[in-house]
Order: structure tokens, then C-alpha cells, then sequence
């Protein structure tokens, strides 16, 4: 019986022919991450139990992105405890402000993950790597705990669901307009414990960024991983970055899917997920009379180079509205660097947008950007759960970053054509 | 896990209950599980922290601990001093945290149907019967596979790390 990409890369890592949903297995892990948030805990399970070593040094990385640069003085012994034990056990893959970036942006972008690989993260939003042809999925911290010590993980194989998708995309319309629209369709948990495999002419169409975004959100529909057969474009990405050897997997044409899905991205138009759970999405047309009164265009799902640059096209020569803040964060130093070459940076600033340095932040409701009560973001994040970007009765709507930016001129929910015209 | 039976006063949620609900990111500049008990639930019922008792269960609908893979989750709950998570499910992440932790999580939904908020539980970690003492009705919850079950019986993730090395050496 055929096997997909992600039960091929679990077969591999597990030493076996092959692998079945339902079943459970120990498997080798190429990176495992942690951030300021889930770190603490994994290094205060290590040193409980006495360790001394770690197994690989090199296949560890501690991504302090949450609160960085450090907010208060608890994060910010957050941060040193991160430090300390990187430099006690010698970790290869650690970055101090300056260098550091949003954990799932900057670990394709500086190389550190690649095709084929098996990823575990302390991060629900480790799923992004899935882009690159990767199994990756989110752990706990003493699962990370567990395997910085044994190189290992459990899991249960899951089931697989594919998704195609066919079609030419309308103007504006983006990975993130694709995967809302799926997560709407089948709800926060429809595909729990299951992997979302995404496949289709319109797929193999989509620039990585928009890939990323895909797979970073399988875990909104409470998927184990998100996974994307890896092309031309994927190859083109992992050219100069992936130092490690790679591999290509794809799934056999006879592999078993328990849900498949056929979506015609034609018909999708820019989305909106209104509070407070992502499968709460309709067509952004429908929601043109919600004021706002802040906008964030950033994070692991939506913070990247070509996000920041369909902003800056709406965003050219306008002014955020006056009732608005709108908050920029590039995602890594690279991707600032790069925005401030390409002229981004001035156009932000000429909209009188804030631009943030790299920071999960307001995201989460960390820092850098938080909401009082009873107001209203609209957000190119993950997440819109009661209280997530501030005061529990405060409210996000998340959408692309084209949306985004035409809401944060308008003061309301906007479709980007009213901004930027056809 | 330990073998004591879990029982006390069950808090009933819906579904969907996530992570940010069950200790929002605004305290996770801490890992101080005491710290993390002040403020478990608060999202979800401000007054939670001040009414659960020791032994107390939740009681929620599907989905519960989607969002975020935050360990904290599980912490403040366990730090709070409840007992067992009754659900229709569990989100994936939010489940092996708990395995991994050792907090008694079952999933039954006709118990969850079968409980109302204040009823007096009963649950036997060991064989999984949920008991409704207040209504007198008993339920079956979804067995742990023996794999997993090897975790949760030498004491949680980090005991088995421990167990596991020792062999390799």
C-alpha cells in the first residue's frame, strides 16, 4: 500500500519500511526548538534531572522571539536562563536581539530546517516548516526536554486528509485568503490529530511565503502538520540556506487519505475570520462596516518579505487613518534589511505606520502593540481567541496582509480594492 | 500518575476552550506554577481561581486545550488542584502535555452529556470509570493506548527520559 510525504519522512525517522495511522512510534528528530515562552520549562526539567549533555548540540535551537527585545524583568531572566544553558551545553543555534528573528521565519530563512527533515517545536506553529517538505509539528516543553536529552519523540502516526486546490486566484487573493477559507470550511477542529496535505495547480502556483502561511496555519484546524510536496520553488528557497543534506519525499499516488477535499481558489475571495476563533471566516465584502482601531501586519503566519511588500503596495502614498494604529514588524533582520532596500520601510513610515523590530509580541497580547478594552484589531496573525491580543473583552479579526493594510486606511474593514484601486 | 482516585465538584466549559483561555500569554512571562494557578481559567470564568477547590474537576466539550503548545496550560490547572480533566476531546498538543506532566485527562462525551456543573465526580484513574456520585450514573472513558500508559505508570515524560538513559549506558 502507497504511503504520503509525511508518512514516508515519520517511516524514515523511525527506522521502519513503513508506518500506519494509529500507530505509535519513537522517532529521530533533526531540529528540536524552543522559545522565551517554552524554553524555561524544558531546561528546568534537564537540569531536575541532573543531565550533563545534550544529544546533539548542533540540533537544538533557542529561538527567543515572545518578548523580545526582553519586556520586563521576568522575561528577561526568561531570556538569560535560555542564554546561560546554551552557552553551559554549547547549543549551535542561538541569537540574541540583533540577530534574532520570529522562530518559524527565521529558521528556513537562515537554513537551519529543510526538506524532509523531522522538526518538533515548543511552538504550536512549528507546523510551518511543512512548506519545505518537512514533518514538523508542535510539542510540549517537556517533550522538548525529552528530546534534547534522547534525540526522540512519540507520536501517533495520524491520518491523512489531502486538500487540492485548482484555479486561478483573484487579484489580492492570498495563502492566507486560502487557508481561512479551508479552516472555515472545516472548522478548528477538523482536522484534529490529522495531517493537512495541500496539493493542486493553484499550490504549485503559490510563492513559498504564501506556502508557509498554509502550513502554519494546519494547527488552527488543529492538525498535527501541514505539508506541501516540495517543487522548483522549494528547491530555489533551500539553494544557499539548507547546510545539511536534504531530501525530497512524495506521496504515492496510491496513499490513502481518509478526507479529501477539491477547492476551486477561484471562487475564494480576500477572507476575514471574525472573533474569537479562526473558523469564524466569511468574504471580507461582508464585513466592510466593522471599525477598527488598530492593525498589526507581522508575525510567524504573515510577517515576511513579500507580505510586507503587497502592504506596501496598498499602503503607497496613502495615510493610516487618523482613529488607527497600524503596527509593522518584519519577522527577522534580513527580511528589514531587504525592506528598507526595496523603499518598504519609507513607505510605512510615510503612512505614519509604527515599524517594530522582529518580535512575536503583540501577537500573542505579549507586548509592543497590546489592545485596551473593547477595542479592535485587524490582524495578519493566527489567532483571534478571546483575550489574545489584549483585554479579554478586546477583539481581532485576522486576515491577509493586503486586507490589513487597506482596513488601516479606511478605519474599517476594507477590501484592498477601495484602497488600491483595480 | 498516581492511583488515587480523582474527586471533587465538576466546573463545566464548552467547547473549544483554548490555551489562551486557560492562562493567558499576558502571564507567561513566568513558569512559576503557584504563580500560574492565580490566574488558571481566568479568560474562560474570571471567578475560577477563587472557587476550585482541591480535587475538583473540569468538565469541558471537544477540542479542549486547542491553541498554543504552552505546558503552562496543563500546569496552572494541575497547580490549581484539579484533579482530572473530563472532555469530549482534546486538542493534540494540550493532550501530550498532560500525559507528559501527569495530569489525569479522560475523554468520554457521554460522561461530559451525563455531568452537570456541581455534580460530585468520581474518577479511577487506572480503569477509567467516571462516577457521577450525585446522580448515580457511571460512565466508561476511552482507554489509553499500553504505549502511552508505560508513560504515565513510571511517573510522567522526564521519569521515562531517566528509565530510557539508564538502559542506554
Amino acid at each position: 500500500m502507497g504511503m504520503t510525504i509525511t508518512q514516508k519522512i515519520l517511516a524514515e525517522h523511525a527506522g521502519k519500511e513503513e508506518v500506519h495511522p494509529g500507530e505509535l512510534i519513537m522517532c529521530k528528530v533533526d531540529i528540536a526548538l524552543a522559545n522565551d515562552v517554552t524554553a524555561p520549562i524544558a531546561i528546568k526539567r534537564i537540569k531536575e534531572l541532573g543531565a550533563e549533555k545534550v544529544f546533539d548540540k548542533d540540533k537544538i535551537a533557542l529561538v527567543p522571539d515572545h518578548f523580545t527585545p526582553t519586556k520586563d524583568i521576568k522575561s528577561a531572566e526568561q531570556v538569560k536562563m535560555m542564554r546561560e544553558f546554551a552557552k553551559e551545553f554549547n547549543i549551535t543555534h542561538f541569537w540574541n536581539e540583533g540577530r534574532v528573528g520570529v522562530e518559524h521565519v527565521l529558521l528556513p530563512e537562515q537554513g537551519v530546517v529543510g526538506p524532509g527533515d523531522v522538526v518538533i517545536g515548543a511552538d504550536s506553529h512549528t507546523c510551518t516548516y511543512g512548506a519545505l517538505g518537512a514533518f514538523s509539528t508542535g510539542v510540549g516543553s517537556t517533550d522538548m526536554a525529552y528530546a534534547w536529552l534522547t534525540g526522540e519523540v512519540w507520536f501517533k502516526v495520524p491520518e491523512q486528509m489531502k486538500f487540492i486546490y485548482s484555479g486561478k486566484r483573484q487579484k489580492w487573493v492570498s495563502g492566507k485568503d486560502f487557508i481561512l477559507y479551508v479552516i472555515g470550511m472545516i472548522g478548528v477542529d477538523g482536522a484534529l490529530y490529522k495531517t493537512m496535505e495541500h496539493t493542486g495547480e493553484a499550490i504549485k502556483e503559490l510563492p513559498m511565503d504564501d506556502r508557509f502561511t498554509i502550513c502554519n496555519m494546519a494547527i488552527e484546524g488543529g492538525a498535527k502538520n501541514g505539508i506541501i510536496e516540495p517543487d522548483e520553488k522549494t528547491l530555489e528557497y533551500v539553494k544557499g540556506r539548507t547546510k545539511r543534506p536534504y531530501k525530497l519525499y512524495k506521496s504515492d499516488e496510491d496513499a490513502v487519505y481518509v478526507e479529501v477535499y477539491e477547492i476551486d481558489v477561484s471562487k475564494i475571495e480576500p477572507q476575514i475570520a471574525f472573533p474569537h476563533l479562526p473558523s469564524n471566516t466569511r468574504p471580507v465584502t461582508e464585513a466592510t462596516d466593522v471599525n477598527i482601531d488598530q492593525v498589526v501586519i507581522g508575525s510567524c503566519t504573515n510577517g515576511r518579505i513579500s507580505d510586507l511588500r503587497i502592504a506596501a503596495q496598498v499602503l503607497k502614498g496613502k495615510k493610516v487613518n487618523p482613529n488607527v494604529r497600524c503596527i509593522v514588524i518584519p519577522t527577522t533582520q534580513e527580511i528589514y534589511k531587504q525592506a528598507m532596500k526595496e523603499g518598504l520601510i519609507d513607505i510605512f513610515l510615510d503612512a505614519e505606520c509604527v515599524v517594530s523590530t522582529p518580535t512575536c509580541g503583540p501577537c500573542l497580547g505579549g507586548h509592543m502593540g497590546i489592545l485596551a478594552k473593547g477595542e479592535r484589531a485587524v490582524a495578519t496573525t493566527n489567532r483571534n481567541f478571546v483575550g489574545r491580543m489584549g483585554h479579554p473583552e478586546s477583539e481581532v479579526y485576522l486576515a491577509s496582509p493586503a486586507v490589513a493594510a487597506a482596513s488601516a486606511v479606511l478605519g474599517r474593514i476594507a477590501h484592498p480594492d477601495e484602497v488600491a484601486g483595480n | 500518575m498516581s492511583e488515587e482516585i480523582c474527586k471533587g465538584k465538576a466546573f463545566k466549559f464548552g467547547d473549544d476552550i483554548n490555551t489562551d483561555e486557560i492562562i493567558p500569554a499576558r502571564y507567561l512571562n513566568t513558569s512559576d506554577p503557584a504563580e500560574l494557578a492565580k490566574h488558571c481559567m481566568e479568560d474562560a470564568d474570571p471567578e475560577f481561581p477563587s472557587k476550585v477547590q482541591n480535587g475538583d474537576l473540569i468538565v469541558a466539550g471537544k477540542n479542549f486545550g486547542c491553541g498554543s503548545s504552552r505546558e503552562h496550560a496543563p500546569i496552572a490547572i494541575k497547580a490549581a488542584g484539579v484533579s482530572a480533566v473530563i472532555a469530549k476531546s482534546f486538542a493534540r498538543i494540550f493532550y501530550r502535555n498532560c500525559i507528559n506532566i501527569g495530569l489525569p485527562i479522560f475523554e468520554s462525551p457521554e460522561a461530559v452529556e451525563g455531568i452537570e456543573e456541581g455534580d460530585i465526580v468520581e474518577v479511577n484513574p487506572i480503569t477509567g470509570v467516571i462516577k457521577n456520585v450525585t446522580k448515580n450514573r457511571e460512565f466508561q472513558a476511552t482507554p489509553i493506548p499500553p504505549e502511552i500508559r508505560e508513560i504515565i505508570d513510571v511517573g510522567g515524560l522526564m521519569e521515562y527520559a531517566k528509565k530510557r538513559l539508564k538502559e542506554n549506558r
